[in-house]
């Protein structure tokens, strides 16, 4: 019942965001939405979404977003080097990682953020192993890729979400 | 219009250009999307970032950071979706490959499971 | 300004380039998805050419439903069907 509240809540914030008015119908409507939207897809939320709240994980949180940021700037020029590169040097191939993440929520900003970061593209997620596109394959050694392309965010998510 | 709002369209042109080039000139599917999905999405978000610096803070702008939350969530996710469809229909990597790790795997489950 | 819409014009005729040129049906996916992005900041140039509100509502509806259509033809790629 709190997690429901707590989902309403969410998506009354970002309607009266939307409409940016304060008028009693606006937020009538915004509250009649939300109720449906709540009771129809609530299962669909992900089940931790109340225990993120806690004020040490959104300050991991915040520490996440400048090092996400940064790699994904980086990736942008290590793609747009290899376009405007005549010859185009590329090596690509599909490698296998093996992730220590246990929630689905965390697994899923890890795809996410290794998809954006420099030359790598998450093709499926399998048990504890993620299948990754890499556009640059350096290493053919499984531990040395984990490190590589895992590591560096495992480190910040396992903070945030587990 | 100021200065700043000029430099930050265009860098996200300047990406957005990056990403539509490497979809005309990389060799198979999954490159495609790398270059594709990178770029276009840190291009989109850098005029958008452009669009909250010179509407400051109103409604366009609350919107304008909206949609980057979205664009963030949903962009790779589309290409994780596309990558692994095309994949599991069969369409192969670019004969330059050098492994494919997937599909080593799955043919080892189907011939397990025979 | 107009240099800034004519080059995101440029770059979405490369994607419609890729959408009729694909070889193959993944690709042509692909370079719908990438329209429905770049579409999302052409909006975003008019809104800040106008100075007007609306042009930012249609950049966020067509950004989630550029995404759910993409998420729909790539389950359609992997053979399955819609309500899995």
């Amino acid at each position: 019942m709190l997690k429901k509240l707590l989902e309403f809540l969410i998506l009354w914030i970002i309607w009266t965001l939307l409409t940016w008015s304060l008028a009693l119908p606006d937020i009538l409507a915004g509250v009649v939405v939300s109720a449906i939207a709540v009771l129809l897809f609530s299962d669909l939320f992900p089940a931790e979404i109340g225990r993120l709240l806690h004020p040490r994980r959104l300050f991991w949180g915040l520490v996440y977003l400048p090092v996400f940021f940064w790699q994904v700037v980086k990736s942008n020029f290590d793609v747009a080097y290899r376009v405007f590169h005549p010859t185009m040097p590329i090596r690509p191939g599909i490698v296998k990682v093996r992730t220590s993440l246990r929630s689905e929520i965390a697994r899923t900003f890890l795809a996410n953020s290794i998809t954006l970061t420099p030359g790598t593209l998450t093709v499926d997620c399998v048990d504890d192993h993620l299948y990754i596109h890499w556009i640059n394959i350096i290493s053919e050694d499984p531990e040395e890729e984990t490190r590589l392309i895992v590591e560096k965010f495992e480190k910040y998510l396992r903070k945030i979400f587990d | 219009m100021s200065n700043l709002v000029i430099i930050f369209l265009s860098i996200g042109l300047f990406f957005n250009f990056a990403g539509c080039l490497g979809l005309i000139r990389f060799p198979d599917i999954y490159n495609r999307l790398q270059a594709s999905t990178k770029c276009v999405t840190l291009g989109t978000i850098f005029i958008l970032l452009a669009v909250v610096i010179h509407f400051g803070w109103n409604s366009i702008s609350l919107k304008a950071i909206l949609c980057v939350v979205f664009i963030l969530l949903t962009s790779p996710t589309a290409a994780h979706a596309i990558a692994r469809g095309s994949h599991r229909a069969g369409f192969p990597l670019w004969e330059g490959s050098i492994m494919d790790r997937y599909r080593e795997d799955q043919e080892g489950e189907t011939e397990s499971a025979n | 300004m107009l240099v800034f819409i004519i080059l995101l014009l440029v770059c979405a005729f490369f994607c419609l380039y890729r959408v009729g040129a694909g070889p193959t049906p993944p690709d042509r996916t692909v370079a719908i998805d990438i329209l429905g992005i770049l579409m999302v900041g052409f909006c975003a140039i008019l809104s800040l050419y106008t100075g007007k509100d609306l042009y930012m509502n249609v950049a966020i509806s067509w950004a989630l439903l550029s995404f759910i259509g993409t998420t729909a033809l790539a389950k359609y790629l992997e053979g399955r069907t819609f309500d899995e």
